[in-house]
């Protein structure tokens, strides 16, 4: 309800309310019956691009086969209705329904793949249900034309009905869209199309994420295609399953604006005209003008305006006028009060946190992962107690970032055990540790680029709880915890500096209320006057009962946060125990610089 | 299905299967040195058999030799063409979008894009220049058959086939031997090392793209005298190819070369047993059945690291 109410009261909402009663109003006064079938066909493919843009826009998976939903629809209502007298109203539902069968079966198969992998093999689908299709005898389905009562049946004796519902259709999918954009699901998957890796070890289940879009993206299309199947009231295997019908889908999208819902409207509005124009007037001289021109459309938003038409006028705009762009883009501002240098915190306060016994939080043990013949870890050992901040060292090559992934559940360890709290994790995913209270950042910050800092935090928090305001509330400690200023949060991603990346991925992963948290380097890159702010970060944090386990190379801040010290080489631990004795062991000194240093030294 | 029938399309089947195979290479070099999905690969294909369609009937050429010849030169003659054509593409384009500089931060996603506006371009521009009816090109040699007992070997695809075999071990040979071909391969592994070498890693990407549409537009050319063809025969060759390279291992031009011939002869089976639509419709099975089985291939390494 609190959706409908934003879609009356924000302004997209209002926007996109008022271009509804303009497209009613064209609709209802156009009499040329052509006319109204080109702005119906505007519609229909506007739907269609709505349904990929949920998961080629929002979720970032290039879908190159949403033909396949879009045929199963048309056939669900022209064969329902051909053959076994089923209204193309039911049909519709019908429609909805495979659509969304159609799309959880080859989502949950397909969504595994990644990129190329992902967009190839969906083109596939639609090829294959085109030729079964044709060889199932169903090259051609005529829908009856009805005498009486056509409406039932959704022939209209005025075709602008046909249109209204069209335009309802889009409306409602709009709405949909615009409230998934603002709902928790959209920040989930805005952090799976911005980096999948940082999504999961954030928590989110990236799979499930995916699949949910893909159902109902599938589900939309297939609504698309049963009412072109009502419009045309001929469909063929070709027609609603070719290669055009994916193309076009994404097409509208991208040349309108992806992950916007206006993109798919704006999109259709201005290509499908041009190319109805066009076929009209040289289509007998240039029979694929058509197709052409929807290449060349592609080609040009690939190379001048990569996100679609909606965000390059958007972003100008902004330019202008300084208002405008749904990317916030906030500068520096002068007061950027930190409020983690506010908060009074000191080592002694580390060292009586809340519950800081000798129980043990995180029991590795025999951890071991080669990759074909490299052997990355050999034997990783190490026990973590509760409240601790223990260090993880080692020359570069020793396998700390693989450890830190093996317990961490990004790869599967070969043998070995992950003991969690006295209970089995060993090759759980990141999301499933997430949600185990293991919170962990990245060697290089993976950042949502385009999601504000604030909101990157917030993916971390979506995970705990069910209330919107309860994230809202983990999302701001975890930002003071972090000592990120407002001024900061607000900043796009993008713009942040190295300093502030490493804050927001602290953050994020303190906004999971981790018990553990795993920091991969989070002092490497960041200038000698940045250390004191992250320093000061990572001992609050402790102070507040947090577990921390921390890869690091910067020995003398090593040597002053710690509370004990495992030292990795080659892929086996080498020393453990109190960072001052751990460093002056010989065998330490020797893997960081050499034997010859050793003979030197003595 | 007899014994005969058997062996019949076996022999077809590797006959027909050195194009294929051929064109497998020319999408192999592209993916191999660029790791782009060239959505236009099956237009190549389809540019090449049109290309020596007009050579071999417009351009004079007939009165080189007799027509058996003069459809065999064109065939090969329309690499060369679709080479230009590429070259200027990636120059135009595709190198816009491709290369070291737009991979990292990108998901791949325009480039896979232009690929497809560029297929969608040559597809419906070619409805528009060459007209919607099936052509062939006119070779004497397509009647005729060498007679082994009972089993007929045609002429045509026997030329077809020695020359595809020519074509992919010049291929190699010149990208193990020469320096421009160590470039491309050293571009391939790593090009930021290449980068730091002096390799001019956009030009290798430009050879390799131009390249490879060449050689698959040979492979379409050689083709052309047997199977009629229309400007949207490319989008199953896209499949078959996808399927080769895949089925042979992402990276490996042998692998692309056995994988194209093993798509071939499963072809041909098919023939045997399947009616004609869902003889298409297995292609599309088999390439789905790989990649999402292994899509590493079945003699390669998986190249697609996180």
């Amino acid at each position: 309800m609190k959706a409908l109410r934003d879609l009356f009261t924000a302004r997209e909402g209002q926007a996109l309310i008022a271009v509804a009663v303009l497209i009613s109003a064209v609709l209802l006064s156009v009499t040329d019956k052509y006319l109204l079938l080109v702005l119906t066909q505007v519609l229909i493919w506007a739907l269609l691009g709505l349904a990929w843009n949920l998961i080629g826009g929002y979720a970032g998976q290039m879908s190159f086969g949403h033909a396949a939903f879009f045929g199963v629809g048309a056939y669900c209502v022209a064969a329902g209705y051909a053959y076994a007298n089923i209204s193309p109203w039911i049909g519709l539902v019908v429609a909805a329904l495979m659509g969304g069968l159609a799309a959880l079966v080859i989502g949950a198969i397909t969504l595994r793949l990644r990129g190329h992998y992902f967009a190839l093999a969906m083109l596939a689908y639609p090829m294959a249900l085109l030729y079964v299709f044709e060889w199932a005898g169903l090259q051609e389905v005529t829908m009856p034309m009805r005498d009486s009562q056509g409406w039932t049946v959704l022939q209209f004796s005025d075709p602008r009905w046909f249109g209204m519902l069209a335009l309802a259709a889009v409306l409602v999918v709009s709405s949909l869209t615009f409230w998934i954009e603002r709902s928790r699901h959209g920040l989930c998957l805005a952090a799976v199309r911005e980096d999948e890796a940082a999504a999961q070890a954030s928590g989110v289940n990236v799979f499930a994420v995916k699949l949910r879009a893909m159902v109902l993206s599938g589900a939309i299309a297939a609504v698309a295609g049963g009412l072109y199947a009502a419009m045309m009231l001929i469909v063929t295997p070709r027609a609603v399953f070719g290669m055009f019908v994916s193309a076009q889908a994404i097409i509208v999208c991208l040349f309108g604006g992806v992950a916007t819902f206006w993109g798919p409207l704006i999109g259709a509005s201005v290509l499908v005209p041009m190319s109805e124009w066009l076929t009209a007037n040289f289509g007998s001289s240039l029979p694929g003008i058509q197709g052409v021109m929807y290449g060349a459309a592609i080609i040009a938003v690939v190379l001048f305006a990569k996100e679609g038409l909606y965000w390059r006028i958007s972003d100008a705009l902004a330019r202008r006028w300084g208002v405008g762009s749904k990317r916030k883009k906030v500068g520096e501002s002068p007061e950027c009060s930190t409020r983690g240098e506010d908060e009074p915190v000191s080592r002694s306060e580390a060292e009586a946190p809340p519950g800081n016994d000798d129980r043990v939080i995180l029991d590795v043990k025999g951890l071991g992962r080669a990759f074909g013949g490299v052997v990355a870890v050999a034997d990783f050992n190490i026990t973590v107690r509760k409240g601790a901040i223990h260090g993880l060292i080692g020359p570069n090559g020793a396998g700390k970032t693989t450890a830190f992934n093996l317990i961490n559940g990004f790869v599967r360890p070969d043998k070995g055990s992950v003991i969690l709290d006295g209970i089995d994790a060993t090759g759980n995913a990141p999301e499933v540790l997430c949600a185990r209270g293991v919170g962990r950042t990245f060697q290089t910050p993976r950042a949502f680029r385009r999601l504000s800092v604030r909101d990157n935090v917030r993916v971390g928090a979506l995970t705990q709880t069910r209330s919107d305001d309860d994230a809202r509330d983990l999302t701001e400690h975890a930002l003071g915890l972090a000592g990120l200023s407002e001024a900061e949060a607000d900043q796009l991603a993008s713009s942040a500096s190295v300093l502030q990346l490493r804050l927001m991925e602290i953050a994020r992963a303190l906004a999971g209320r981790p018990s553990l948290l795993m920091l991969d380097e989070t002092l490497a890159g960041l200038g000698r006057e940045d250390l004191p702010r992250v320093v000061a970060a990572i001992k609050g944090i402790a102070a507040s009962g947090v577990t921390i386990l921390i890869i690091e190379h910067t020995m003398h801040v090593v040597a002053s946060i710690v509370d004990e010290l495992t030292v990795l080489d080659h892929g086996r631990v080498i020393a453990n125990g109190q960072p001052d004795l751990v460093l002056q062991m010989p065998e330490v000194i020797e893997s960081y610089l050499g034997k010859k240093w050793m003979l030197h030294a003595a | 299905m007899t014994l005969v029938d058997f062996f019949q399309t076996l022999i077809t089947g590797v006959l027909v299967g050195a194009p294929y195979a051929l064109m497998c290479i020319g999408l192999g070099l592209i993916f191999g040195v660029m790791r782009v999905v060239n959505f236009a690969q099956g237009e190549f294909v389809m540019l090449g058999s049109y290309g020596a369609f007009f050579i071999a009937t417009h351009l004079g050429v007939q009165a080189v030799g007799g027509s058996a010849s003069v459809a065999i030169l064109a065939g090969v003659l329309a690499g060369p063409l679709v080479f230009c054509l590429a070259w200027w593409l990636h120059w135009a384009l595709v190198g816009r979008v491709t290369g070291s500089a737009h991979a990292a931060n990108d998901n791949h996603s325009s480039q896979v894009l232009i690929t497809l506006g560029i297929s969608l371009v040559l597809q419906d521009g070619g409805l528009i220049l060459f007209g919607s009816s099936p052509r062939s090109v006119p070779n004497t040699l397509a009647t005729e058959s060498f007679e082994w007992g009972e089993l007929l070997i045609n002429k045509a695809q026997v030329v077809s086939f020695f020359l595809s075999l020519c074509v992919a071990i010049l291929m190699s040979q010149w990208l193990l031997r020469s320096q421009s071909g160590k470039a491309l391969r050293a571009a391939a592994g790593n090009p930021r090392a290449a980068t730091f070498i002096g390799i001019d890693v956009v030009h290798a990407h430009r050879i390799a793209f131009a390249l490879g549409a060449g050689i698959s537009a040979i492979a379409g050319g050689l083709i052309a005298s047997r199977q009629a063809f229309t400007p949207y025969v490319g989008l199953e060759y896209v499949m078959i190819m996808y399927a080769g390279v895949i089925l042979g291992g992402l990276g490996s031009l042998t692998g692309a070369f056995i994988g194209g011939l093993s798509m071939a002869l499963v072809q041909q089976l098919s023939t045997l047993v399947l009616p004609h639509q869902l003889q298409t419709a297995l292609v599309f099975v088999i390439f789905l059945g790989l990649i999402l089985l292994r899509p590493q291939g079945i003699f390669g390494r998986s190249v697609d690291r996180i």
